[in-house]
């Protein structure tokens, strides 16, 4: 069987075993899709009292936000496993299982489950996107459809090599490391607004350590036909989603690394 | 004071226990202090942006970053979800035990839920204090920082204030935890009510930002007592007969809860079936 058709496997048995709660994982689905579109209403409430802010409306915010929050969606999909490595496997010693089958242990992982109720924040951003462009007047053409899927895919690679960073850790720590929620749910919440609003040393934080701003401001703007107020030059703008996958790339040899050094903590 | 003492050594014992989560502790201050940050940048960008209205604004751009940094402080001392405890004495069948106690469970399962939440709520806002109350300060960054309170009245009001917000989490926590209880469940419910407690506790964004139509719906609904009715008494922006009249509605939520509490709970203890063997 090849890795897709494994992958396949592994995802209808997690939404099977899913959908035998069908209230409880219909109820998880709004959850999310409520816990995530009340940013909206506070910054609806924030734009209702102070107008605007250097120039921007509740549009340019909510497509801001609604790109990253969609990278993160969809990316939260695939990589539990990751996400409690240390708890779930290294702890547990469940990985020396996972490095016996004869499939790649990355390959394993992805598959551990498929989090039905991500549709609803999946299901909110969007809705925030395409409302913001709305509101923003945007004309949507191939070539920014092209760059809104470009975008997303950059954010999905950076938000996955975050996931694997922090399975990474694990190997040397043993235990999930909750300090990386910063950078991933920290790193949506900071993505939501453009990094103008920030100080220079956050903007410098989100463009060269984790580079949020390369896979949500910089194409945005691009995407709202907006120049960069911090002067970044034009080429730049839609070619920023490629540091992503550079990231995602980076933390895959830490994975390797880790992996290679892996002693088991079982009896 | 006989009668107060099982009930003491309870909240006394969960504290102790919780206390030795420091890790949690230190990833939940890193979590606070970065969202404190972007909020507090936001904020300053917003008020910058429109002077006429930050002047009309009922909350100064000082107020509102103080009100940021302690809303992240005492984050845990919102009543998010059931106490896991609990969830896990009705989910095992060890409810039945709470139950054989000679005290009454409606107390019992109120001072572990408020220890609980003091507890975690402790270690991360004395941390926050230090962090930025004191080192943002020191750093020379005092228009970001955690600023004291306006006068020694307001502190006095914050104290008593912050008294009454524990014990009306509490009884929230009580509801939460009966709803637990009677759907054998943490999950399903409970994430439907915790968007309502972000957005009504002055958590998400100081309650006297929204917009002024909606301002005296949003400081007599329950929620405001957990953190904004305190909050807004330190910076401040309660005062006078106001802030008498804040102290009174977390007094009034937290009988009618704890009043709605106990008839909850004697309902579902008379249709709870044990788990287990």
């Amino acid at each position: 069987m090849n890795s897709l058709a494994l992958l396949g496997r592994y995802y209808a048995a997690s939404m099977r075993a899913q959908m035998q709660y069908p209230a409880s994982a219909i109820m998880l689905g709004t959850g999310a899709f409520l816990v995530t579109i009340i940013d909206m209403l506070a910054v609806w409430a924030l734009f209702d009292r102070f107008g605007q802010v250097q120039g921007w409306g509740l549009g340019d915010i909510a497509v801001f936000y609604g790109v990253i929050s969609a990278s993160f969606a969809i990316t939260d999909f695939f990589t539990r496993g990751f996400d409690i490595f240390g708890s779930a496997f290294v702890k547990t010693g469940a990985f020396d299982r996972v490095l016996l089958r004869p499939r790649s242990p990355t390959l394993q992982l992805i598959g551990y489950e498929f989090r039905l109720s991500r549709f609803g924040r999946l299901a909110q951003a969007l809705l925030v996107l395409f409302v913001g462009a709305a509101l923003v007047d945007l004309q949507w053409t191939p070539e920014k459809a092209v760059l809104l899927a470009w975008t997303i895919a950059g954010g999905v690679a950076l938000f996955a090599g975050l996931m694997v960073l922090q399975a990474s850790f694990a190997f040397w720590t043993t235990e999930s490391l909750e300090v990386f929620n910063v950078l991933t749910y920290g790193g949506v919440q900071a993505g939501q607004f453009p990094l103008s609003l920030y100080a220079g040393w956050f903007r410098n934080l989100l463009i060269f350590i984790v580079p949020i701003g390369c896979v949500a401001y910089y194409p945005v703007l691009a995407l709202l036909d907006q120049p960069d107020p911090l002067g970044a030059p034009a080429w730049w703008l839609p070619t920023a989603p490629a540091m992503g996958f550079l990231f995602l790339a980076a933390s895959f040899l830490a994975w390797r690394a880790g992996i290679a050094r892996y002693t088991s903590t079982g009896s | 004071m006989d009668a107060a003492r099982p009930y003491v050594a309870a909240f006394a014992s969960r504290f102790l226990l919780m206390l030795q989560y420091c890790a949690a502790a230190v990833a939940g201050f890193a979590t606070q202090c970065w969202w404190g940050a972007i909020k507090v940048m936001i904020y300053a960008a917003f008020y910058a942006a429109a002077p006429g209205a930050a002047d009309a604004s009922p909350m100064s751009l000082a107020q509102a970053i103080t009100y940021v940094w302690m809303a992240q402080a005492l984050l845990a001392l919102t009543p998010w979800g059931a106490d896991p405890d609990i969830a896990q004495a009705v989910r095992t069948g060890s409810v039945a035990y709470d139950r054989l106690r000679p005290v009454d469970t409606y107390w019992l399962w109120y001072v572990r839920s408020g220890a609980w939440m003091v507890s975690r709520a402790a270690p991360r806002a004395a941390l926050m204090l230090l962090a930025a109350g004191l080192a943002l300060p020191l750093l020379g960054l005092s228009d970001w920082a955690w600023g004291p309170p306006t006068d020694l009245t307001a502190a006095a009001f914050f104290a008593v204030s912050l008294l009454l917000a524990v014990a009306l989490s509490s009884a929230m926590l009580m509801l939460v935890n009966l709803v637990v209880a009677a759907t054998l469940t943490d999950r399903g419910a409970v994430t439907l009510y915790n968007p309502l407690v972000i957005v009504l506790s002055g958590n998400l964004l100081p309650l006297a930002l929204y917009p002024d139509w909606a301002q005296t719906a949003l400081l007599m609904q329950p929620f405001a007592g957990m953190l904004d009715i305190p909050l807004r008494l330190y910076v401040g922006q309660l005062s006078g007969a106001w802030a008498w009249a804040g102290l009174g509605l977390q007094v009034f939520w937290t009988l009618v809860l704890i009043l709605v509490g106990r008839a909850a709970l004697t309902r579902v203890m008379t249709r709870l079936d044990v788990q287990g063997g």
